[in-house]
């Protein structure tokens, strides 16, 4: 068999993000999601005869914060297009989006190129009643014009992903930055961000790229990651039994995670791009550039290489603190609070310890029961080995639960850890005692047997005891 | 009630203001006059309510092209698509005009969707020029130049996007007045080729477009290209062209003038020149490819504005089809006319990728010379003239089997929409023509940089003045 080369995956995202303005991209309807149909309307966004579009200037404000996260440049003046086709979602039949001037160009986040970004407008949602859920089949048609001329964002990247698992974290990472700037709900689910993906792959080492298809409708992160996936996985298999891919939109659907091209028909379009003439260049003043810039609060990729290199955690640990606002905001505090500790300890701590103690109170997510001070101060006690690790446990619960003075709930609940070392001997002896068998298994030299002995006297001591401590005295008391 | 008739609009206005004329008497007489539509001039006419307002146009009734959206008032564009068709809100102008004091009388006829020189292209047949009924009244604003000309109402309003506005004007005898591009809003103003759409005033004075184009004119929120003239406008009164620089465009040796345009247009000249006036030839090199540019991009956009007609969301509906883009193409084949279908045609093959470059980008090039071409002459003079149009009213059905025949029409107008400046045609004197008959009108155009329209209507005015003098 001939040496093959390894196929690698080059993969570039085009995400939508709907912008969360009070209204909409070109005319003063409120933007909503899940009202009455058609409820927010006006002549504009219906396009009527004679109407004429606005700018949305808060819109204009959100794309240049969500530019300035990216890095990008912004163009001192872009022009809208006007993107034209028939269709029934699109009242004007024709889009007004960014063509050759976008708004912002060459960004970057998480290491990976942004290619442009730029300001346009949503189409309306269609529902396509019976067949398919598809136009073509269907009975009927329904179109709600709520959603038509909500502002979007479109960012599209260079094609520097080299795995589902890395788009999908990209995405993720994406999310966290522009939810962060307050300027989209970014909901997958609810369609206010969007991602579709260009696949394709080439020969490691090759500078060039390979046929790229278009993946469409993956509405998570999940269904990201699964369809990238499985369109590699085609797109392998087909090179490697000497085929060629076609280029092509693929449709993903959820409910089996396959993928099927959509009919030329639907996408063989001429979009006959010509300058937006109802429209000026838009031009931002040097002021709302700066506005821009100065209003950017601490992105989760600065806030993340900062936890790795200013407070040592670990590089995991770091992305899942750094990528929610509130929940490093939460850490913070909690570091703040425990000076003596060091911050991959706290770490453990909210990520670890309180996050399943929250699950188990079936709290998910509802840190704030526990006060950054309260976990400060039982980090403090399980640090200063006043209670034990499991004591701290039992801590949090009641924290959780009831709220209170950490040190107040253990002296109530008797959890301070056995410090007079002749009591605890005396346990270890009477554990010892009750369990030959592991003991004869430890002095043979199983290691393992310990955790029997260790178990009963925790039990004993309804885990007061330190673990690190009734250890070392069964061995002592065993001769090993 | 004839000399009532016979007041200009700044003079009725003035005695509305002043008491000594009845709003409601002067409303019914031109609702009377109006009623007596025989040019097939309006569409649609208003059977009761007055001009109730005050201000600069206090009780003055106005006709209204049918291209301008009034809210519950059908709005049909001149066009079989919008038959019926009751827009929810009224044109940013109009609303002016009725915040001047200035009530609708009627809307009247066009071209469908502004295309065309003729009025023939009009779904609800031709407008038939006053001065002779086999003759055009000029389109596309045939309706609105008919009405004011014909003696159907004291004044109108229309659009200009090649030369729909002076055109008809030339051709029916009355002043017609393309303003800068930008100086009065376009909202509401049914879109033909949006870079190139400018309302303005049709009427029989000078003086009464000023008082239409001030009411009108200013930047409205609703249109992002408008701007408004800072500090609007005021009724001309110069009476001499001392000091003033006329120049006339050498590439003017355009065979296809008329030789009785081409006389009115000298003997002008001359009363330029007795009033002061000097006179001096310029090139404008790129003009003469107006018309190309101009049948280009008008076109392509048009084939954008009127791609929303589709018998969705309002307007006609063809029954049949079975699916949604046969209800579409359907609607579009019997809702559109001829030229319309023939311009959309044209445009979205303007406009397809592979030709925009040849096509779109080159006339955009062209455009910008022309532009270019303005501005040399505009640093040497203050204004630029030509005739109007290169002939007088034309037969009915004369040019309607030729449409490049048609489209030259627009052979002296298009190059000052190309370059967005103001242009006026006024009424410069009667030609015989082509082929004999009686005396028909015959208009002269000025033209003056950006927002220069004050100084367009001072001279004029004077002109005008010693025309009529």
């Amino acid at each position: 068999m001939a040496e093959r080369a390894e196929l690698e995956a080059v993969i570039g995202l085009e995400i939508h993000v709907q912008l969360s303005t009070r209204t909409k991209m070109f005319c003063g309807c409120e933007l909503s999601f899940g009202d009455e149909p058609n409820v927010h309307t006006c002549p504009v966004c219906l396009a009527h005869p004679g109407v004429l579009p606005v700018p949305n200037e808060a819109a204009i404000r959100y794309a240049l914060k969500i530019a300035a996260a990216l890095e990008c440049e912004v163009a001192p003046s872009s022009t809208f297009h006007r993107k034209n086709y028939f269709y029934p979602d699109n009242a004007k039949a024709y889009q007004i989006s960014q063509y050759d001037e976008p708004l912002a160009v060459d960004g970057r986040l998480g290491g990976i190129r942004i290619h442009r970004a730029h300001l346009e407008e949503d189409a309306a949602k269609t529902i396509h009643l019976g067949g398919s859920g598809r136009i073509h089949g269907s009975g009927a048609s329904l179109v709600d014009f709520n959603r038509g001329g909500t502002p979007l964002v479109e960012i599209v990247t260079e094609p520097d992903l080299r795995s589902a698992g890395e788009a999908g974290a990209w995405a993720r990472l994406l999310r966290t930055t522009v939810r962060q700037l307050g300027v989209s709900d970014v909901n997958m689910e609810e369609g206010s961000l969007r991602v579709d993906a260009n696949v394709s792959v080439r020969p490691v080492g090759s500078e060039e790229l390979g046929t790229k298809t278009e993946l469409k409708n993956m509405n998570s992160f999940r269904f990201l990651e699964r369809g990238v996936e499985a369109e590699l996985a085609r797109q392998r298999e087909l090179i490697e039994a000497g085929g060629l891919v076609v280029q092509e939109t693929l449709h993903f659907h959820p409910e089996d995670g396959s993928l099927h091209p959509l009919r030329s028909k639907e996408e063989a379009h001429d979009y006959r791009y010509f300058p937006e003439p109802d429209l000026v260049p838009l031009a931002p003043t040097e002021a709302m550039l700066r506005e821009a810039r100065e209003s950017l609060p601490e992105l989760p990729e600065a806030r993340m290489k900062r936890y790795e290199s200013e407070l040592g955690l670990s590089a995991e640990h770091a992305a899942q603190l750094a990528a929610d606002p509130e929940e490093a905001a939460y850490f913070e505090a909690v570091c703040q609070g425990a000076p003596g500790a060091e911050a991959q300890v706290v770490a453990n701590w909210v990520t670890g310890e309180l996050a399943a103690a929250l699950r188990q109170a079936e709290a998910d997510g509802e840190r704030d029961k526990v006060e950054p001070a309260a976990l400060a101060a039982l980090i403090g006690l399980v640090g200063e080995k006043k209670i034990s690790h499991g004591s701290g446990k039992q801590v949090l619960s009641v924290l959780i639960a009831e709220g209170g003075e950490p040190a107040a709930i253990v002296e109530r609940e008797g959890l301070a850890q056995i410090s007079d070392s002749g009591e605890l001997e005396s346990i270890v002896a009477e554990a010892v005692e009750a369990n030959p068998e592991a003991a004869e298994q430890i002095r043979a030299g199983n290691g393992k047997a310990i955790g029997a002995i260790v178990g009963a006297v925790m039990k004993q001591t309804k885990g007061r005891a330190d673990g690190g401590e009734v250890t070392r005295l069964i061995q002592e008391q065993l001769g090993v | 009630m004839a000399e009532l008739l016979e007041l200009s609009v700044a003079e009725a206005a003035r005695q509305i203001a002043a008491g000594e004329l009845s709003r409601e008497e002067y409303f019914e007489a031109w609702r009377g006059a109006a009623a007596g539509d025989q040019l097939n001039a309006y569409l649609w006419r208003a059977e009761d309510g007055t001009a109730a307002g005050d201000g600069p146009l206090g009780g003055i009734p106005v006709a209204v092209k049918d291209l301008f959206c009034t809210e519950g008032v059908q709005t049909t564009a001149g066009s079989r698509i919008l038959e019926g068709h009751r827009p929810l809100y009224t044109a940013t102008a109009v609303r002016k005009l009725g915040e001047a004091g200035a009530g609708i009388l009627g809307k009247t006829n066009m071209d469908e969707f502004a295309m065309g020189s003729s009025n023939e292209n009009s779904a609800y047949g031709p407008v038939l020029n006053p001065h002779d009924r086999e003759r055009v009244p000029g389109g596309s604003s045939g309706g609105s130049a008919a009405v004011v000309a014909g003696g159907l109402a004291p004044c109108a309003i229309g659009t200009d996007t090649g030369g729909s506005i002076r055109q008809p004007a030339s051709l029916c005898g009355i002043v017609g007045l393309k303003p800068t591009y930008g100086a009065i809003s376009r909202y509401g103003m049914i879109a033909f080729a949006s870079s190139l759409d400018q309302c303005g005033p049709l009427t029989r004075d000078v003086t009464d477009a000023a008082l239409l184009l001030d009411a009108m004119q200013g930047n409205d929120p609703c249109d992002s290209t408008s701007v408004g003239i800072a500090g609007g406008v005021e009724a001309p009164t110069r009476t001499d062209l001392e000091g003033l620089r006329f120049a006339v465009p050498a590439e003017l040796a355009h065979d296809a003038i008329e030789p009785g345009v081409r006389a009115v247009f000298e003997q002008t000249l001359k009363r330029i020149e007795q009033l002061g006036g000097e006179i001096a030839e310029v090139p404008l090199p790129h003009a003469e490819h107006g018309i190309s540019a101009y049948y280009v991009l008008a076109p392509a956009e048009a084939s954008s504005n009127l791609a929303r007609y589709d018998g969705v969301r309002y307007g006609a509906r063809a029954e049949g089809g079975d699916d949604v883009v046969e209800m579409y193409e359907e609607t579009r084949a019997a809702g559109f006319g001829d030229e319309v279908k023939r311009r959309i045609m044209l445009g979205t093959y303007a406009l397809s990728s592979g030709y925009y470059d040849a096509y779109y980008g080159r006339a955009q090039q062209v455009r910008t010379k022309i532009a270019e071409d303005f501005a040399a002459a505009f640093d040497r003079f203050d204004f630029v003239v030509t005739p109007t149009s290169p002939s007088v009213a034309f037969g009915l059905g004369e040019k309607t089997d030729d449409p490049l025949a048609m489209y030259m029409n627009d052979f002296f107008t298009v190059p000052m929409s190309l370059a967005g400046i103001p242009a006026i045609s006024i009424p410069a004197g009667t030609a015989e023509p082509e082929g004999g008959g009686p005396q028909l009108p015959v208009g002269f155009q000025i033209a003056a940089p950006a927002f220069a329209e004050q100084r367009l209507l001072d001279a004029a005015y004077a002109l005008e003045q010693a025309i009529d003098g």
